[in-house]
This record gives structure tokens, C-alpha cells and sequence, in this order.
């Protein structure tokens, strides 16, 4: 009987996942020496900036483009976005500057840095396509300007910046939910397979 | 525009942006200020200090 239970797949994926993942790697109590440095703090930097967008975004989604053009708490929600953009991408360019020069894929880590890879660039679009769904004369020119280099490469009769409704679902939508998807999946990686040691202690490292 | 008051930029900023050319390079400076705070970030960071380190008795 219990050898049935266990061949059910909600077994076999319980099983997988904790062997892969146990609680205690998860979230750790304590982490190696060579992690207090400040170079590590700039990814959870990232990751909290990204919980103001979401915040300040999901606010400015329910009051709207009159709400923050017109009222003073509206522009204070509106900047608070914009800021916590610029610490994001700031935080996460420094980020990548870190993990290149610490050659972060090492150790069966290269998914990690794919992930994150993909995580700035589909943070790049959504960056964009919040530029362009400002609902100003700004996102009216960038749109503008932008409409003929994206077209030169024949992409614009699938993303068409002066089509502002498209600009705004994959805004407030899809681009969110790819970020934060796959920047949950980045910091299970980086669960999974451990903080990448200094070069100089990589040698004791077993890669998994 | 209205302007909450206290809540306006430290700096004026109403005005036609300031670019720094360079052969064909070209880049405002408010971009090249966040360049320079960027690498000076990443360079603190690498030799700065960490609080604590030493005292560390939890780290594996």
C-alpha cells in the first residue's frame, strides 16, 4: 500500500523537490564568510527595489494616468516608481558587474546566470514599455523615435509602440509577471546551488 | 505645474538637458553621473569594509 503512495506523482514530485531543495537550504540560517562583502548586497538590493515597483505600480494601476498627472500624491507615486526603478536597474547592473568578475557560473551555477540574464532583459522591456505608457509628450516622443528603429528590424508588426494598449498590458502584465517569475526562479537557483565561493576556495567546492 | 511644497528637486531641473561630447560619443550628464556613481559603487563594494566580518561566529 505505501509503496503504491509512494509511486503517485504527488509523491515522486514531493520527494524531488525537498531532496533538491531542503527547508534548510531554502532559507538558511547562516551563509559562508566570503558572503560579508558588500558586493552581495547589491542582488537583494535589486529584489527590494523590485517589490516598490510592484507596489507603487499596483497603486498607480488602480488610480490611474489622471490620478498621477494631476494630484500631488499621485506624482509622489508616480516618482516613487520611477525612482525605485532607477535603484533597481542601478543595483542590478552592479550586480552583474559583481557575479561577471567573480565568473558567477561556476560550479554548475550556468542556469543561475542565464536566468538572470533573461531577468535584465525582459526588465529592459518592461523598463521601455513603461516609458512609453507614461500618457505625456515624454512617452509620445520616445514612442515616436522608437517606432522607427524597432520597425527597421521588421519587429514592429508585433510590438507596435505607438499602439499605447499594447505598450500598457505587456506594462502592467506580462513583463511583471515574466520579472518576478523568473526572479523567483533566479533566487531558487542561487538556493539550490549555494552563494558562489571566491576563486580562491572554488577548489574545495564539489560541483553538483 | 503644481509643486507639493518641500517635496520639489533639491536641483532645478527645468531646463534643456546638459550632454557631454566625446569624438562620436555622446551622453547627458545626468546619464554620466549615474555612470560614475555606478563604478564607484561597484569599486566601494569590492574593498569597502563589511561590519561585522570578524565577529562572524555563525558563518560556515
Amino acid at each position: 500500500m505505501s509503496t503504491d503512495i509512494e509511486r503517485q506523482w504527488t509523491s515522486r514530485i514531493r520527494h524531488s523537490v525537498v531532496d533538491k531543495l531542503p527547508p534548510d537550504k531554502l532559507l538558511p540560517d547562516t551563509q559562508p564568510a566570503y558572503v560579508a562583502s558588500w558586493i552581495y548586497v547589491f542582488g537583494v538590493t535589486t529584489m527590494a527595489a523590485l517589490g516598490v515597483i510592484i507596489l507603487t505600480g499596483i497603486i498607480l494601476a488602480l488610480d490611474g494616468p489622471q490620478w498621477w498627472h494631476s494630484s500631488t500624491l499621485g506624482h509622489f507615486v508616480n516618482s516613487m516608481h520611477l525612482w525605485s526603478v532607477e535603484i533597481f536597474f542601478f543595483a542590478m547592473v552592479v550586480h552583474l558587474w559583481g557575479k561577471f568578475s567573480m565568473a558567477a557560473w561556476r560550479g554548475g551555477r550556468s542556469l543561475t546566470w542565464v536566468t538572470g540574464a533573461v531577468t535584465f532583459m525582459a526588465s529592459i522591456l518592461a523598463g521601455f514599455t513603461g516609458y512609453v505608457s507614461q500618457t505625456n509628450f515624454d512617452s509620445q516622443w520616445i514612442a515616436t523615435q522608437a517606432k522607427d528603429g524597432i520597425n527597421s528590424t521588421g519587429g514592429g508588426a508585433f510590438f507596435n509602440v505607438l499602439n499605447l494598449g499594447q505598450m500598457l498590458m505587456l506594462h502592467i502584465v506580462l513583463l511583471p509577471i515574466a520579472a518576478v517569475a523568473l526572479t523567483g526562479i533566479h533566487v531558487v537557483m542561487v538556493r539550490m546551488k549555494g552563494v558562489v565561493p571566491p576563486f580562491e576556495d572554488a577548489t574545495t567546492e564539489v560541483s553538483a | 505645474m503644481a509643486q507639493g511644497w518641500g517635496l520639489g528637486a533639491l536641483i532645478n531641473l527645468d531646463h534643456y538637458g546638459h550632454y557631454i561630447h566625446w569624438g562620436v560619443i555622446q551622453v547627458s550628464v545626468g546619464n554620466f553621473i549615474v555612470m560614475v556613481l555606478m563604478v564607484a559603487s561597484f569599486l566601494a563594494a569590492l574593498f569597502a569594509p563589511f561590519p561585522g566580518r570578524r565577529n562572524r561566529k555563525g558563518a560556515k
